[in-house]
């Protein structure tokens, strides 16, 4: 990882004279708490560290800082988020540098809160296959399979999509067990009743805080965002399930056939509301209905943006 | 005059204004028997549903919701039908992982001269509503009425 670290410092610091601003991540005060870090001098990189604790899908500056040179440190899984912006036509490819970087896996932090049984974290380290955390009770190691983010464990492409830089390939992956049951699964083993219940139960804990919102690379619309307008009024601000669950399904509506499932509205919310399950039984049906997956094509276009006259899957309920 | 016995359940009808609001008259028109439980709503395109309609009309307590509009290659605005049937198609999916039965939810095509395939829709689907009963409802959350709903629109 330091080896790595070095590399990609390197890198930076040959093409930062070119660019306004290159986004990397750092540690914060404690080593759950991953921040963005904006690099706009040579300085700024001895504060720059990536590993599995670093989670955040820093793509979602991209779109407020078009117009910019940038930088971006990326992930496979953001380089899709990269592609959906660019397909969208939020971002320029010849603005962005891509400092591609070899992923072992994200963290879920929220699962090694867990862990840790509500102990208080004095220090967290994640090594290759294993996170150990010190509580004051001691140190436990928790297996890294069991606190990774649910994308992880069936990430097609650990290696950006594109870059322009690439920090020395690594060699192996240790991500290599099942993953573990989804929210989608279990709601998929549900009646209908049940399923409703379910986000009663979610929407009823939500504190319209709309952080799930705000962290979503795809979210783009600002300070005109249909859940604050007045006319039309989409959602009024009872405090109430119903309006929280038809604002997810504006969020899951709004991003269908654009979301990349990063994950990051999920890992934001700090009630720890499953919203994911949703966008994912979304892209389920886009996969089947039109064969497509966002992010992962510069040329393709979104499949809600077009149609065919003739849909191969999708079958006319009634004769015509 | 009710063919179904019982309580009348909540129907919204999304219309196409050029079509199926037109076969809906013809239906009319030629005294067609239909149940009443659709209360529809004239748009100027299946184009112009916005899935979230939908949606919508479900969480403020509908039992049922059922677009119609011209048939494919017919639209007065060339493409409109063909935008909406993908995004319905996808909303089936949001409606069945949310909870709501993606079976309350019907899109069809209806021309102006089809009296009589538009009172076989109603009646088809109104039959269908009523065989799923009403539609799960929040517990704690009062309900949607005309007057909570002009508030909230104000
Ligand atoms: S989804 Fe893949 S690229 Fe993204 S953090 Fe997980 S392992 Fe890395
Ligand atoms: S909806 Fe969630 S998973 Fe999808 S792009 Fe937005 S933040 Fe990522
Ligand atoms: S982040 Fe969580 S709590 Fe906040 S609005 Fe979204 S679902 Fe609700």
């Amino acid at each position: 990882m330091v080896q790595h670290t070095q590399e990609l410092r390197k890198l930076i610091a040959q093409a930062l004279p070119e660019l306004d601003v290159v986004l990397a991540w750092t540690s914060g005060s404690n080593q759950l708490a991953s921040a963005p870090l904006f690099i706009t001098a040579e300085d700024d990189l001895d504060k720059l560290d990536f590993g599995p604790m670093h989670v955040q899908n820093l793509a979602a500056y991209l779109p407020s800082l078009k117009g910019r040179k940038v930088g971006i440190v990326t992930r496979g899984c953001d380089s899709r988020t990269i592609i959906e912006l660019l397909q969208e036509k939020l971002i320029n490819r010849d603005e962005i540098t891509i400092f591609g970087i070899p992923c072992t896996g994200a963290v879920n932090i929220r699962k090694v809160r867990e862990a840790a049984d509500g102990q208080r974290l004095r220090s967290v380290e994640a090594g290759k296959d294993i996170v150990s955390v010190t509580t004051d009770e001691g140190v436990r190691t928790i297996p890294m399979q069991d606190v990774l983010m649910e994308k992880c464990y069936n990430c097609p492409s650990q290696t950006p999509l594109i870059h322009d830089h690439m920090v020395t390939e690594r060699n192996g992956c240790h991500m290599t067990g099942e993953a573990p049951e989804s929210t989608l699964d279990k709601l998929d083993a549900m009646e209908p009743d049940a399923r409703f219940a379910f986000w009663e139960e979610s929407m009823d804990r939500c504190i319209r805080c709309y952080a799930c919102r705000n962290a979503c690379p795809l979210c783009v619309c600002k300070d005109s965002c249909v859940a604050q307008s007045r006319d039309p009024h989409w959602v009024d601000l009872s405090d109430n399930p119903r309006e929280k669950l038809m604002f997810q399904a504006i969020h899951a509506l709004h991003t269908a056939g654009r979301c990349t499932e990063c994950g990051e509205c999920e890992r934001a919310c700090p009630m720890g509301i499953p919203i994911l399950a949703m966008k994912q039984a979304l892209n389920r049906r886009i996969k089947h209905l039109f064969d497509y997956e966002a992010g992962m094509d510069m040329e393709n276009t979104p499949p809600l943006f077009m149609f065919r006259q003739q849909e191969e899957h999708i079958k006319e309920r009634d004769a015509r | 005059m009710p063919v179904l016995e019982g309580k009348e359940l909540r129907i919204v009808g999304f219309l196409c204004n050029w079509c199926s609001y037109g076969g809906a008259d013809t239906a009319g028109v030629g005294r067609f028997a239909q149940p009443t439980d659709l209360r529809i709503i004239k748009l100027p395109c299946t184009g112009r549903v916005n899935p979230l309609f939908v949606v919508r009309a479900f969480l403020n307590g509908a039992d049922g919701v059922l677009v119609s509009g011209c048939h494919p290659g017919d639209c007065h605005y060339t493409a409109g039908n063909f935008y909406a049937r993908r995004r319905l198609e996808v909303l089936r999916e949001l409606l069945d992982v949310m909870g709501i039965q993606p079976e309350r939810f019907h899109y069809t095509w209806v021309s102006a001269s089809e009296g009589q395939k538009w009172k076989q829709v109603v009646s088809d689907f109104t039959a269908r509503i009523h065989e799923l009963g009403p539609a799960a409802s929040f517990s704690n959350c009062p309900a949607v009425t005309v007057e909570t709903g002009m508030k909230a629109a104000i």
